[in-house]
């Protein structure tokens, strides 16, 4: 990074957008094959309830219906949904493609239809009859670990699926030398994704040649290509597996459904190429949900506003089953359960518990927002325990520049940082003193005006493969052609994060070659061999470095070449500007377009020398990076009807050396965004049935474009050293750190009538509510 | 959207509407705007076998004045009623609520009509329909006939239109610029928890402050209207009267607002609604 670059770090466009904007993009909904039929799936209306039969009869004699199947079809053919983060002491239901004689959630597949078209699927599903005997619902998951609470499965014969437990200094001695200690329960509410392009897929098995295809709307072709085989019989070197544009993740798509595999299994029992479309309700009942932990927090910290240890215990509320990551998320938040702080003693222990709901699993962030909103929120807490500065608090607990690499009291290493810098950063930029000022003035006016912030570090770049399930690494290939345009293929799967963009800065920077003569190929297993996709920030740090690998091979073979033909040795070969030439004559160099035919005509090539001009590449990373920063947010609220209205916001983001500002930036505007949902409006109401009341956008409120205040942003540098470009990552940075600094904000605010905390979200009601007490104390 | 089967009419006058509802009776939805219609559809929670689609008719969509009134087309788009610079000088309420309805792109296609005749406890035209003392002029086999605007919410999704009845303008006074609705909105939706419409009469001293979302029918808020009535707009008095605007109320309770959340919103936006008017009275 010492000479600069022609596109890297500059804010170029997304070479993505003009196919997304003109609306010509191909989503899988937009794949029609010939002779494809559609699949509708039949969903349990019950949470909980025996199936005591399924008549398909009628279903079955619709003209138009190529298939009804039932679980007594299709379960004993398909195998079992995999859960690829288990626990040691973990307790798991079978998770079957379809429900058996029982179903456990509300949205429960229990049969599916296969028609010739979507209309007559649906009517056909209406035909069905399906004779359900209704039993105890387990809908609270803190009662759900009570002695006399009904099971979700009773076969487990415990409600309990798993249970984990981080520890890590003297805990006890830290408790008993505090000054003092503050416990705090704090909710974190279950979230429903809601990407707008629903799932999908398009399953087509050639009874020709034995291979599947299958097109789905998924973050990870990669793992679903090592998962499949599994479930439906066909090796992983006959499976392609596509992820077409995807219209939104956030990881609810980062994962392996039912669907996918029951699409599959049917195309491969009916010859023909089957499609599944969910629906929007169907999308809020039967895609994983994200968060639902409870939590009790007990804080130990000195009279100065040093802290000395954290300890906590955790429901998390995993749903009916445990999905491909489920047991892992709480596992983040423990590992960040210290953010950037200092202190050296902490424990968390984790209870998961189930109940009958949708699974939970990665959603924006992961894990890693409710660590990063304990440990913030504790600071505000510990902040007016003391009646110190917030700012103080946090200044005085953050580890030096020079303390990195730093090892937390959870065990991880922290690769880079500089917290003081991107705090006073913040407070540069947001006009922290006027805020300040501005606070004093509104509240003298009467005003509920407040002040958050939240100094926050994420862990990203995931990961070194010794603490993944199933490899940690990215791969990479690039292709000079023979034309000299560039091919590049990465095994991580950007959907939507602006890696065809980028990618191809790195690759054009480093060929020393125009951006648009590179293409960026993502996606498909046909082309794109061997990959581990697009999840915890991590696409930019390894498939970005997977691919400067690939480019490093390719120059210093091409370096042999234009030596053979300029007639030196390759030492003496020097590569500059996309041209090679021998020390000292510039003049007579030789570009790509000589040296790709040359290799590729391979009538004159150096003895040795392998035709063509391509290299593939693994990235291993060491350790995985931390990239942090400081959102500060003021907000009004309304006395009378409880409403927050965001007055600013400032967010300083260090996620390393930055190849395009412009997409981080839109990444960090859209996790914000997501986090303004969290603490403001966004929540899965299940009622006490197990029933789904905000499965529609009728209920389930996203934040819209007139939700969204003017951000102020900036940003500070640290380079990661965890891998050569020093990036760190930005796809969760907003959700991470904006959902406590918001909060704050709140509390802050109401702080003056000595309301001190409020679980998420903070609606207008609840705030109402808390005003209105505290008026009667 | 996956419905279930339905034969589509769409009839080009507003007799052949009215012909083809009472031939096709309960079977039949009359589709307007669709925004209430077809997302009921798109669950199957409605099944309609028929669909009269009164997109076509011309003669349904006007703003134009009339016999010294305002007389909206039943099928006149909420942004139709935006943008109207008649309603903007005449009845400016109208002007004031319709932005505050849904999207742009539900404003483009929703009608005043549609959303009345629907008789969503939540939705706004309600309001200010009661607010302004409309008459809406509906129609049947057996002829037209107008229902005062306080008369015709009878319900949870109930009118006073009879089964085969349509509704087909909405006629209203001019007022002058003393108006005002306020609204807290339900988040996911759009839809009023709380909606206040007020209309200053100063000519007569008196008010009209249609309030919607917080019962199963829009309402007037008589004991609000009577308490200020002859008396002048002054912030006491308005707070005394917005105090009463939800007073014997049965307020819905969901998810989204418990009654107590509704009935008092409903006082403070009948206060921030009587407050706005009144500043714009005195303008």
């Amino acid at each position: 990074m010492t000479t600069p670059k022609r596109y890297f770090g500059k804010p170029i466009k997304r070479v993505e957008d003009p196919r997304l904007i003109k609306g010509i993009a191909t989503y899988v909904d937009d794949i029609k094959l010939a002779g494809m039929l559609h699949a509708t799936v039949l969903r349990s209306p019950y949470a909980h309830a025996k199936v005591l039969g399924i008549k398909t009869d009628a279903a079955k004699a619709l003209a138009g219906v190529a298939g009804v199947f039932t679980g007594a079809d299709v379960n004993a053919k398909c195998g079992l949904l995999p859960c690829a983060s288990p626990m040691p002491d973990q307790k798991a239901p079978k998770h079957t493609v379809l429900a058996g004689d029982r179903v456990y959630y509300a949205g429960h597949p229990v049969a599916i239809v296969v028609a010739t078209n979507r209309y007559i699927a649906q009517d056909a599903l209406d035909l069905i009859e399906v004779d359900y005997d209704a039993l105890p619902v387990v809908s609270n998951p803190e009662k759900a670990i009570e002695a006399d609470s009904p099971l979700t499965h009773p076969e487990l014969g415990s409600n309990v699926s798993f249970t984990w437990s981080l520890a890590n200094g003297n805990l006890e001695e830290a408790f008993q030398k505090a000054d003092r200690v503050i416990k705090q329960r704090m909710v974190h509410q279950r979230l429903i994704p809601m990407a707008i392009e629903p799932r999908g897929c398009v399953a087509q098995f050639s009874q020709a040649d034995g291979t599947l295809t299958l097109w789905t709307s998924t973050q990870i072709p990669h793992l679903v290509r090592t998962l499949l085989p599994g479930m439906v019989g066909v090796p992983e070197n006959k499976m392609r597996i596509v992820a077409p544009e995807v219209g939104g993740g956030f990881g609810s798509k980062l994962n392996l459904y039912v669907e996918e595999a029951l699409c599959s299994h049917l195309s491969m029992r009916l010859g023909v190429p089957i499609k599944w479309i969910e629906s929007r309700r169907e999308n809020a009942m039967a895609t994983i949900h994200g968060r639902d932990q409870i939590g009790d927090y007990e804080v130990a910290f000195q009279k100065d506003g040093t802290v000395l240890a954290i300890k906590s215990r955790t429901i998390a509320d995993v749903g009916a089953y445990l999905q491909l990551l489920t047991p892992a998320i709480p596992t983040l938040t423990g590992l960040m359960l210290t953010g950037c702080y200092k202190f050296k003693a902490m424990r968390m222990d984790v209870t998961g518990v189930y109940t009958h709901k949708m699974s939970t699993d990665a959603y924006r962030g992961a894990g890693r927002p409710e660590a990063t909103f304990v440990i913030e929120r504790v600071m505000d807490l510990i902040a007016a325990d003391l009646g110190m500065d917030p700012v103080k608090v946090r200044l005085r607990n953050f580890p030096k520049r020079s303390e990195f690499p730093f090892d937390t009291a959870t065990g991880l290493t922290y690769d880079s940082g500089n917290y003081q810098g991107a705090l006073r950063k913040a407070q540069q930029v947001g006009g922290w003193d006027a805020l300040v000022k501005q606070r004093e003035q509104a509240r003298q006016a009467g005003k509920l005006f407040g002040i958050g912030l939240s100094t926050y570090v994420e862990i990203c770049a995931l990961g070194p493969s010794k603490i993944m399930a199933a490899g940690g690494w990215e791969w990479g290939c690039v292709r000079i052609e023979m034309s000299a345009k560039v091919t590049v293929i990465t095994g991580a799967t950007p959907h939507g994060q602006g890696q065809e963009t980028s990618f191809a800065q790195i690759v054009a920077d480093e060929l020393g070659v125009p951006m648009e003569d590179v293409v960026v190929l993502r996606g498909d297993t046909a082309s794109a061999h061997y990959g581990r996709d697009t999840y915890g920030s991590r696409a930019t740090a390894l498939g970005g470095t997977a691919l400067i690998m690939c480019v490093q091979k390719i120059v210093a073979k091409a370096t042999k070449l234009a030596a053979h033909l300029l007639k030196s040795k390759p030492a003496n070969i020097v590569f500059r500007d996309g041209k090679f030439f021998v020390k000292g004559k510039p003049k007579n160099s030789l570009g790509w377009r000589v040296l790709a035919q040359e290799a590729y005509v391979a009538k004159n090539l150096p003895r040795d020398f392998e035709p063509g001009l391509e290299a593939s590449s693994f990235f291993e990373p060491k350790n995985c990076t931390f990239p942090f920063g400081t959102h500060i947010v003021a907000v009004e609220v309304d006395r009378d009807t409880g409403e927050v209205e965001v007055v600013k916001y400032v967010a300083v983001d260090d996620c390393g050396h930055q190849v395009n500002p412009l997409l981080i930036e839109g990444q960090v505007q859209g996790g914000i965004a997501h986090s303004l949902g969290q603490v403001l409006f966004e929540r899965a109401v299940y009622d006490e049935n197990g029933q789904l009341l905000t499965g529609e956008f009728m209920d389930y409120p996203l934040a819209r474009a007139k939700d969204i205040p003017r951000y102020i942003m900036d940003s500070t540098i640290t380079p990661s050293p965890s891998n050569p470009m020093g990036i760190k990552g930005c796809g969760e940075a907003g959700t991470i750190g904006a959902t406590p600094a918001i909060a704050n904000a709140v509390c802050d605010a109401l702080s003056p009538l000595g309301i001190k905390h409020l679980d998420l979200p903070l609606l207008p009601e609840k705030i109402w509510r808390a005003i209105s007490e505290a008026k009667v104390k | 959207m996956i419905p279930s089967a339905f034969e589509y009419l769409r009839p080009q006058t507003f007799d052949d509407a009215i012909n083809l509802f009472a031939q096709h009776g309960e079977n039949a939805k009359i589709l307007a705007g669709g925004h209430s219609l077809i997302p009921t559809m798109k669950l199957r929670l409605a099944q309609p076998k028929v669909l009269i689609d009164l997109g076509r008719i011309a003669d349904l969509n006007y703003i134009r004045e009339q016999d010294g009134k305002i007389a909206v087309g039943a099928m006149a788009t909420h942004h139709q009623i935006e943008t109207s610079e008649l309603l903007r000088e005449k009845c400016p309420l109208l002007c004031e609520v319709a932005p505050q309805i849904g999207d742009v792109q539900v404003r483009n296609r929703g009608t005043i009509g549609g959303s009345l005749a629907h008789a969503d406890p939540a939705a706004d035209w309600p309001a200010a329909i009661l607010a302004l003392d409309a008459e809406l002029e509906v129609a049947g086999p057996d002829g037209a006939r107008v229902i005062q605007a306080k008369k015709f919410f009878v319900d949870l999704f109930q009118t006073a239109l009879k089964p085969n009845e349509l509704l087909r303008e909405i006629r209203l006074p001019a007022t002058s610029k003393a108006v005002a609705y306020v609204k807290f909105a339900q988040r996911a939706s759009g839809f009023a928890i709380a909606g206040a419409a007020v209309v200053i009469r100063p000519e007569s001293k008196a008010v009209g402050i249609g309030i919607t979302g917080v019962a199963a029918k829009a309402y007037r808020a008589t004991a609000s209207e009577k308490k200020l009535e002859g008396q002048p707009l002054a912030s006491e008095n308005i707070a005394a009267a917005a105090d009463k605007a939800s007073n014997r109320v049965e307020a819905l309770n969901d998810i989204h607002a418990s009654a107590d959340f509704r009935k008092h919103l409903a006082r403070v936006n009948t206060k921030r609604a009587l407050e706005l008017a009144a500043a714009r009275a005195e303008r």
